[in-house]
């Protein structure tokens, strides 16, 4: 038995999210009684190292030329092997695109139980319950299983950042036994669309626009981002913001765009339709910044500026930088 | 080339906070019904396939008789046909189920190309596709923003991770979810509404399928309402906008939250 979980590498190399579900699965682990399993891939196991100090009973380096660039078959096909060789039980990937894919993919071929983007775990008379957040985050619901493996995918931000402490656990290295000739997907080009902004779904402080904005979009939106520049927060948007051209869409928050859980959210010129509150209703604290005081935001915001944006915004951003000392 | 399109009636994403515990405990949604918005990109690329290749579009649905209306909507779309798996009989199953029920009825039709939504707008799963691939033994690729090119038996797309944007080539048959990005879904035209009212479209048994109730890895429970976010708005107010900035930068180190 054990509790694997796939550390999931990008340009960047070790993806954050990857150590907020390690932290968990230390936790499920101890609470079944058994050891965690950090499942590096690649084409070399360099990013061991990375993973030791959060505390894996033992950190697993799948390694071979055929893993060299994530491919959903690939990796899917080097997870059975770990899940095989160390007996895994339960395993658990952040729910990202590729954390998402792989693990539904495993499950599938496991003809195991997958609970997707999971909000919350937990080990109740000796099993795993996951809690999902569904309906567009309107209704929760405990997930059980009845398969001897169970695969669960977990939601970014749900867990906190574990601190890295001393280099623990032995590396152990598995062949994947896999020729390219097993992997279907060829890779023509990646081509990094990374430009150093914090993404949502990481975002500990966001700043949105809506469509308030819409006298003059792109200072509107620049009012918006200088804010979240000195708050070192990511920039969202609103649907109506992003249909209107005024921000692409990777911006969008809400049920068509991202769920984000923030500890601090900043809506703009956003009135609050229940699609937009469908993604960030989970936010710690939200603030509302809205010309009309009617504005349904303010029933769910914490705290609220009536005022034109094209002002609050500015003034926000000159105190923050003499507060901060920036 | 034969195209199959997976789409999932799902309640009218405005009225989904309405949706009661009892209401998914019984199955029995109380709120109006749609087609999964998701399930529209991959309609209309269907659709536009149509235009730069020599394709039969067929929509699928798994779902109560009354989930035909999604299946005409695809049509009215413009979609050339549509099927029914009517699991109104099937209990105890989970997404995996599903995925079962869809694979076998893409087998049948004998698609080249399954398209399918993100997810759905009820379950939030983002999986039932991946379980539809496994099922077929077929690639799959999410997530993806652009078809670029189907020649010589392989597909080769765009599609957007974290970060990056990766241009990958499968061979056929493949199963590929679409993203928002890939193109602006029609609305029926008056035409394609008259013409997908009078189909007739044709409804299977699950259980025809080789599908069984009670073959779900998973069940939902304890199903409820997420608490309600209880806040009582605090108007920051001042004489002048710089005054009340200040307040609400008070206000917030004061909650530790920069
Ligand atoms: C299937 C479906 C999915 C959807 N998914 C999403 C989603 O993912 N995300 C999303 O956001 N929406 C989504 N929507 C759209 C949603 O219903 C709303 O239309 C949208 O959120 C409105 O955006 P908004 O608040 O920016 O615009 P509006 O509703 O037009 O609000 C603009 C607000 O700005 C205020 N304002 C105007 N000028 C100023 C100013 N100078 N200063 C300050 N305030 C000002 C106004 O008082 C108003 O409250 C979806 C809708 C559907 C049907
Ligand atoms: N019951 C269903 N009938 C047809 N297609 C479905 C069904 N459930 C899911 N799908 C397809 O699979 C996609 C992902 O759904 P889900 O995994 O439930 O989030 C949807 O966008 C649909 O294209």
């Amino acid at each position: 038995m054990s509790v694997l979980v796939w550390i999931e590498q990008n340009q960047n190399g070790v993806v954050p999210n990857s150590f907020e579900v390690l932290g968990k699965a230390r936790e499920i682990a101890a609470a079944l009684g058994t050891q965690t399993v950090a499942a590096v891939l690649g084409d070399n196991a360099s990013a061991a190292e990375s993973v030791r100090p959060y505390g894996p009973d033992v950190v697993l380096a799948i390694t071979g030329p055929v893993l060299a660039n994530y491919r959903l078959s690939a990796y899917t096909a080097a997870l059975r092997k770990a899940v095989e060789a160390v007996g895994a039980t339960v395993v658990l990937t952040a729910a990202t695109v590729r954390g998402r894919e792989v693990a539904a993919m495993l499950a599938s071929q496991l003809d195991a139980g997958y609970a997707p983007d999971a909000i919350d775990l937990r080990v109740e008379n000796g099993r795993l319950v996951a809690v999902r957040s569904v309906y567009s985050n309107n209704i929760l619901a405990d997930v059980t299983f009845n398969s001897p493996v169970q695969v669960v995918s977990v939601r970014p931000r749900s867990f906190p950042m574990p601190e890295p402490g001393a280099p623990g656990g032995e590396v152990r290295t598995l062949d994947p036994g896999l020729s390219e000739n097993d992997v279907k997907e060829k890779v023509l080009e990646v081509k990094s669309t990374d430009t150093g902004e914090i993404s949502l779904t990481d975002a500990s402080i966001i700043v949105s626009g809506g469509r308030g904005v819409a006298q003059d979009p792109a200072k509107g939106f620049a009012l918006v981002a200088e804010l979240a520049s000195v708050l070192g927060a990511a920039v969202g948007a609103s649907r109506a913001a992003v249909d209107a051209g005024y921000i692409p869409y990777k911006h969008q928050v809400g049920q068509t765009g991202k769920t984000v859980k923030p500890d601090l959210y900043i809506a703009a010129g956003i009135s609050g339709a229940i699609q937009h509150l469908a993604g960030m209703g989970g936010s710690k604290v939200i603030v509302a910044i809205n010309k009309d005081p009617e504005a349904p935001i303010f029933e769910k915001a914490n705290y609220g500026i009536v005022g034109d944006l094209f002002q609050v915004l500015p003034a926000l951003t000159a105190e923050f930088k003499k507060r901060l000392g920036k | 080339m034969k195209v199959v399109v997976l789409v999932k009636q799902t309640p009218d994403t405005a009225e989904l906070p309405k949706v009661s515990a009892e209401d998914v405990r019984s199955g029995k949604i109380k709120a109006t019904m749609v087609i999964n918005p998701w399930d529209e990109f991959a309609v209309e690329e269907a659709i536009l396939l149509g235009d730069r290749y020599d394709v039969e579009s067929v929509a699928i649905s798994m779902g109560s008789p009354d989930a035909v209306d999604a299946l005409k909507h695809a049509l009215a779309m413009g979609v050339g046909g549509a099927a029914l798996i009517d699991s109104s009989a099937l209990s105890g199953g989970d997404l995996w189920t599903t995925a079962a029920a869809l694979a076998a009825a893409v087998k049948a039709q004998g698609a080249d190309l399954v398209l399918t939504g993100k997810q759905s707008v009820d379950d939030n799963s983002g999986a039932v596709y991946a379980g539809v691939a496994a099922q077929l033994g077929w690639p799959m690729v999410s997530a993806v923003t652009k078809i670029v090119d189907i020649s010589n038996g392989q597909i080769t797309v765009e599609r957007m991770v974290e970060g990056a944007q990766e241009t990958i080539s499968v061979p056929l048959p493949a199963v590929i979810s679409v993203g928002k990005e890939i193109n602006e879904p029609r609305y029926p035209s008056f035409m394609g509404i008259r013409k997908a009212s009078k189909a007739v479209i044709p409804s299977t048994p699950a259980a025809e399928l080789g599908i069984a109730s009670g073959s779900g890895k998973t069940q939902w429970t304890n199903i409820r309402k997420p608490e309600e976010r209880k806040t009582k708005c605090v108007i920051i107010e001042g004489a002048t906008v710089e005054e009340k900035a200040a307040k609400l930068v008070d206000a917030l180190l004061a909650e530790k939250v920069i």
